[in-house]
């Protein structure tokens, strides 16, 4: 079951045309002509569909939440700032099939009530900066965006907004800052963007993936939508796989497949590379936690966990993990957990804003222990220490950013906590090139 | 090198910037700087002082609306750079797929360390986290391009072609 990546790889699927010819921008025809916008919205809420930048929350409600002022200027803001590690799916999609986006964009703004709309992307992707322009581009030279587009009536004027590198800009309000032309720090909620949100307008932020199924949504209706999946994980994801699979790349999955097969089946990622065996798993970006293989592949009531929202959060925090934004990091027993974590550590160190205190100090202070575990002047303390400095970040910030860099550490030593102390208790053997520890008896081991 | 003398915008491009400054409403013209440095950086190689203080002045903010943010994202150079600036990305999935083997090779090619340029000014090697392309590292980027699926050899041969 594809819905957004059905025609990806058709010749030519870049280009208006083509796209047509598959189908494309039939949801824009529907909708502006024989739907209200409360209906489109309506039809999303039905859908179910959750958010798809990683925190999952229902689209179809975030999008009742705008408030709607007489002769306030509404807005969309597409967050395309795709930068958790391990996530790469809307870089692909936008790269791909630029038009999807921009068709799912014309369809949400309407819903939205927006004449001005943005897609905010990551500064580096400016070659995909550009093909979405010149997509845009198409879509004005055809009727679809401008004004009175197919003669509805309704006018949009769509912008391509590049980043300058801040991975804290994929947080909505830090987004709407940067898009003012300042610095990416976070705001403080609320007032929630619904309310005031880009120049103080109400805002509605939404990820790549979320807004290009509404497409989809509005040719088939919501109920359609809704059948696919299992229970509250609705719809199809798109995941990023990566790290040491024989096939790493961007699947489009009807939620609710299992882990196992999703890793192993060469429909998915066609099992671990030759002669290796899987030992961990982060599978939603590198902010979730980290599951060793028994707990990636079943919940502790021995259940076969199913690539949805609850099943991979089964067992919270001490024995599960989160769906996040579907980067799917998969590592076989030649990885170093130690390294990977200080690499993790390191990023959110970088990526802190440094408004709120206990993160700009925590991130650096995280940052600097795991790497000295790492290169093996690690003391015997400094596994406690990591713990009790991811606590007192977690939960004392303005935005998520320190849960973010909170639960990675927390997560690799409640997992693999033997690992940290091998580095600490042997660092002549820790700190030689490629070695890895081996705990007896793991599934993994050699 | 720049100097304020020389600093202005060829004409296509200043037309570019009063068209993006039109993609905001009236008196919003600051929501322009992120896509009017990237010109700036375009056109200078790095966003010196007084090509901060231009871009300032033609968004008609205060020069130091521009210095806070281009000192915030790590896409600004502040500092000379050289005329290809290598950035490889340092992040988890692409070390889990050899990525420090490569950047080693490439920092011994060049003969730098990260940060620094080469004596002919020709690269710099930056280190930059996670680019977005997790599935297929090792990566970096030099400019827009990305060169994936890095290897030894690959690198090689990215530097002896931009050599030439």
């Amino acid at each position: 079951m594809k819905i957004l990546t059905e025609h990806i790889d058709v010749q030519g699927i870049e280009t208006i045309d083509v796209f047509r010819k598959k189908g494309g921008y039939s949801a824009v025809e529907k909708a502006l002509k024989t739907m209200t916008p409360d209906e489109v919205t309506e039809e999303v809420k039905k859908s179910g569909i959750r958010g798809r930048g990683g925190a999952g929350f229902p689209m179809g409600m975030k999008w009742s939440f705008l408030a709607k002022p007489e002769g306030v200027p509404r807005y969309l803001v597409c967050n395309a700032d795709e930068s958790e590690p391990g996530t790469f799916k809307d870089h692909y999609l936008m790269m791909k099939s630029p038009h999807t986006l921009i068709e799912g964009m014309i369809v949400s703004s309407y819903a939205l009530g927006a004449n001005t709309s943005y897609i905010y992307v990551r500064g580096e992707l400016m070659y995909v900066v550009n093909i979405l322009e010149k997509a845009i581009q198409e879509a004005y030279d055809k009727g679809l965006l401008g004004k009175n587009i197919l003669g509805s009536g309704y006018d949009l004027d769509l912008f391509v907004q590049p980043g300058g590198g801040a991975y804290i800009c994929g947080e909505e309000t830090a987004l709407l800052e940067s898009l003012e032309g300042k610095r990416g720090n976070p705001r403080n909620k609320p007032p929630f963007p619904a309310v005031k949100g880009l120049w103080q307008c109400p805002t509605v932020v939404n990820n790549v993936e979320s807004i290009a199924a509404t497409s989809w949504i509005i040719n088939n209706g919501g109920d359609e939508y809704a059948k696919i999946g299992i229970g509250r994980s609705t719809g199809t994801k798109l995941i990023s796989a990566s790290g040491h699979v024989r096939k790493p790349g961007v699947y489009e999955i009807p939620l609710g497949i299992t882990v196992e097969d999703f890793i192993f089946a060469d429909e998915w990622c066609g099992g671990i590379r030759d002669g290796h065996k899987l030992k961990a798993v982060v599978a939603g970006g590198s902010s979730v936690p980290i599951l060793p293989a028994e707990l990636i592949l079943k919940t502790v009531n021995g259940e076969n966990r199913l690539m949805t929202y609850e099943s991979l959060s089964d067992g919270g925090f001490i024995t599960g993990t989160m769906l996040g934004s579907g980067g799917f990091v998969v590592m076989d027993e030649t990885t170093c957990i130690v390294h990977n974590t200080l690499t993790f550590g390191r990023f959110y160190h970088h990526e802190s804003c440094g408004q709120c205190s206990p993160c700009r100090e925590g991130t650096g202070w995280m940052d600097k222990v795991l790497y000295r575990i790492e290169h093996g002047k690690g003391r015997q303390e400094d596994i406690d220490l990591l713990v009790d400095v991811a606590k007192k970040i977690e939960g004392n910030t303005i935005c998520p950013l320190g849960e973010a860099a909170s639960w990675p550490v927390a997560a690799a030593i409640r997992h693999f906590r033997d690992e940290f102390e091998w580095h600490i208790k042997h660092p002549e053997k820790a700190t030689q090139k490629g070695a890895v520890f081996m705990r007896e008896g793991a599934s993994w081991s050699l | 090198m720049t100097n304020t003398q020389t600093i202005q915008f060829p004409a296509d491009t200043l037309e570019l910037v009063h068209k993006i400054i039109k993609r905001y409403p009236e008196g919003k013209q600051k929501s322009a700087l992120l896509p009017i440095l990237h010109l700036a950086q375009a056109e200078w190689k790095w966003c010196s002082s007084e090509v901060m203080d231009y871009v300032a002045n033609l968004l008609k903010i205060k020069p130091v609306e521009v210095y806070e943010v281009a000192s915030f994202y790590t896409m600004f150079h502040l500092e000379p750079v050289g005329e290809h600036v290598i950035e490889y990305c340092r992040t988890g999935p692409c070390c889990l797929m050899g990525g420090v083997e490569v950047y080693d090779h490439l920092k011994k090619k060049l003969g730098i360390e990260t940060g620094e340029t080469t004596a002919d000014g020709k690269f710099t090697i930056k280190e930059v986290e996670c680019l977005a392309a997790c599935g297929w590292g090792p990566v970096f980027q030099i400019r827009e391009k990305y060169y994936m699926h890095l290897t030894n050899e690959k690198v090689d041969e990215i530097i002896d072609e931009l050599s030439k």
